[in-house]
């Protein structure tokens, strides 16, 4: 497996409480990045979409070589992007991608985002607009220690979605099942779909034992 | 964080050059002077060397003080110095006065050789690209083949746009804030009052006052007063002034009652005690007139086909004279020719004069993203 880059540590979080980060850059870890690029072209051009501290794009960097942009809303991530050296683009995903041409990228990736996204149709929507292919990562809520809770009468709290109901940044989750039948709906074809549990690949009943799930898919043609 | 003077007492020098500069308007000037600063040291490969552009009511004096006032602290001194963002102690920083200005570089009060008088109106118009003809002089004449960085707010911001244009070998970054690929109407109509207020004072002898031993006073003092509402928010004009009165009581006249109006007029009576009020025609028709997207049937995309530089932009949210929307403009024609860019929009209430305010978050972006290129 491709060795994790060496990142710049995070900056000091401002007093003010405007030191939120988002989710991903905290739960994001080398096997997630080690499936993306393991589906990325080496040379290819890629927008990561809510990149958090740019740490993907680092990775892809270095492992891929990728032209890489992303964008991001917060401050502080977006002055952790400046300090790594990946391009980021400050900017609001929710309200469109309206910098970026059409088919301009190779690759848009979208890693553990999706369930945090407010106008998740559209998103989808955007991505298969700028981009050849699309690259979404999230985690399962068909997982079965998620059913376990649920079905013991709690919201789930676990290694992927590790906040209480009340806190939770995740506001759209999914199973495998819904986010395939949400592709049938919105002309979105899937190529390619990879499962994994903590690192090892999941291929029996992936719905129900597999944890976070990576997506490869492109406009229906 | 306190903004201390790392630079202690900093000396300006003058640069002269022979070789005729051709102006975009047609015009030539035979010789002429640039006044700069430097700060730091060039390294041995020349290769540190980072230029900052000023805006209208700039000059070449970025940072550090004058020996004879301490009260002179330069305009960006909050940014660059020793352990600064933009820091010394690693990049060889230079601040050049342009064409046309009145802080030492050749302009509208200097004496012209042909005629032994000053140049009053003869002074020709100078435009972003002159401005960056006659800074590529002065780069050659201090060794420097390509900058580390041009970096500018503004109109400043401008010139490094115009800079990765025309010389892309010889910038490797761009620091493009609060600027624009071009005004909009609002913002040449406000820059067309001003001139008329200078332009239509008595006092102004068609430009020519200096033979007449007459100064446009009251032109300037108003279209710096129009200007400086435009640089600040309602926001924070509110927030620092609201109907706050001078007196506490209603006077009904004319005289100075509420806290706005005694800081702009002090605004405008300290400004137009020190600057020219043909440099100011001459800085907000440069504004007027950039436009690199004219000549590439007003496609910012094509123009920017030339750049090869990588960019760092950064507007403010309160901006209202050079807009996020403006800076957003830009670097969509940077991606869409596949250039490095990196775009922050800061939160800030201070409007455009945001790019010269002490604001930690921007302050350790710039400093974030200079580091890399010392790097």
């Amino acid at each position: 497996m491709t060795q994790l880059p060496i990142t710049q540590p995070l900056p000091e979080q401002y007093s003010d409480g405007t030191d939120e980060f988002a989710a991903r850059s905290q739960n994001v870890s080398r096997p997630d990045f080690a499936a993306i690029a393991e589906w990325v072209k080496p040379g290819a051009k890629v927008l990561d979409l809510g990149c958090g501290d740019g740490s993907l794009l680092c990775f892809l960097r270095d492992a891929r070589n990728v032209h890489g942009y992303g964008v991001e809303i917060d401050d502080l991530n977006v002055l952790a992007c400046f300090s790594n050296g990946v391009n980021v683009i400050q900017s609001d995903l929710e309200s469109g991608l309206q910098s970026f041409e059409s088919g301009s990228f190779d690759y848009v990736v979208l890693s553990q985002t999706l369930q945090a996204v407010k106008h998740t149709e559209g998103i989808i929507k955007e991505m298969l607009r700028v981009s050849k292919e699309g690259i979404v990562s999230f985690p399962n809520f068909g997982y079965w220690k998620n059913r376990l809770q649920v079905m013991a009468g709690h919201m789930p709290v676990s290694e992927t979605l590790p906040y209480q109901w009340f806190d939770t940044p995740n506001i759209h989750n999914c199973t495998l099942g819904d986010f395939e039948e949400f592709c049938r709906q919105h002309g979105a074809r899937i190529l390619e779909r990879r499962v994994m549990n903590g690192g090892r690949l999941v291929t029996l009943l992936p719905n129900l034992l597999g944890m976070l799930a990576f997506y490869r898919f492109e406009q229906q043609k | 964080m306190q903004d201390t003077n790392s630079l202690g007492i900093v000396t300006p020098q003058t640069a002269y050059f022979d070789t005729p500069l051709h102006l975009k308007s047609g015009a030539i000037l035979e010789n002429y002077q640039l006044v700069y600063e430097t700060y730091g040291e060039l390294n041995a490969a020349k290769s540190n060397a980072v230029l900052v552009c000023h805006a209208l009511s700039g000059n070449h004096h970025l940072a550090g003080v004058y020996e004879d006032n301490p009260k002179s602290v330069g305009w960006w001194n909050n940014m660059i110095g020793a352990g600064k963002s933009i820091d010394t102690e690693k990049f060889f920083v230079i601040g050049v006065n342009n064409l046309g200005g009145c802080h030492g570089s050749t302009g509208p009060a200097s004496i012209n050789a042909k005629t032994g008088k000053c140049y009053g109106a003869d002074f020709p118009v100078v435009t972003v690209e002159d401005w960056v003809q006659a800074q590529v002089r002065l780069a050659d004449y201090l060794g420097i083949d390509q900058f580390a960085a041009v970096a500018g707010g503004s109109l400043g911001g401008m010139q490094a746009l115009q800079w990765t244009l025309d010389f892309p070998q010889r910038v490797r970054h761009a620091l493009v804030i609060a600027a624009a690929a071009k005004l909009t109407a609002q913002n040449i109509a406000f820059n067309d009052v001003a001139r008329q207020a200078i332009i239509t004072d008595p006092d102004f002898y068609g430009g020519d006052y200096y033979s007449h031993g007459a100064v446009p006073r009251r032109g300037l003092r108003l279209a710096r007063m129009l200007g400086h509402i435009t640089y600040l928010s309602d926001d924070s004009m509110a927030a620092k002034f609201g109907r706050e009165l001078r007196n506490g009581v209603l006077a009904f006249g004319y005289d100075v009652e509420f806290e706005i109006e005694s800081y702009l007029r002090y605004q405008g009576d300290k400004f137009a005690d020190q600057f020219d009020a043909n440099t100011y025609l001459l800085m907000t028709k440069a504004l007027d007139y950039f436009d690199p997207a004219y000549e590439h049937n007003n496609d910012l995309s094509a123009a920017f086909r030339a750049a090869k530089a990588n960019f760092l932009v950064v507007s403010f949210t309160t901006d209202w004279r050079f807009s996020p929307e403006r800076s957003r403009a830009i670097v969509r024609a940077l991606l869409d020719n596949e250039l490095n860019v990196s775009y922050a929009e800061i939160t800030s209430s201070h409007g455009h004069d945001s790019f010269l305010m002490e604001d930690r978050h921007y302050h350790k972006l710039i400093r974030a993203y200079m580091d890399n290129i010392a790097r």
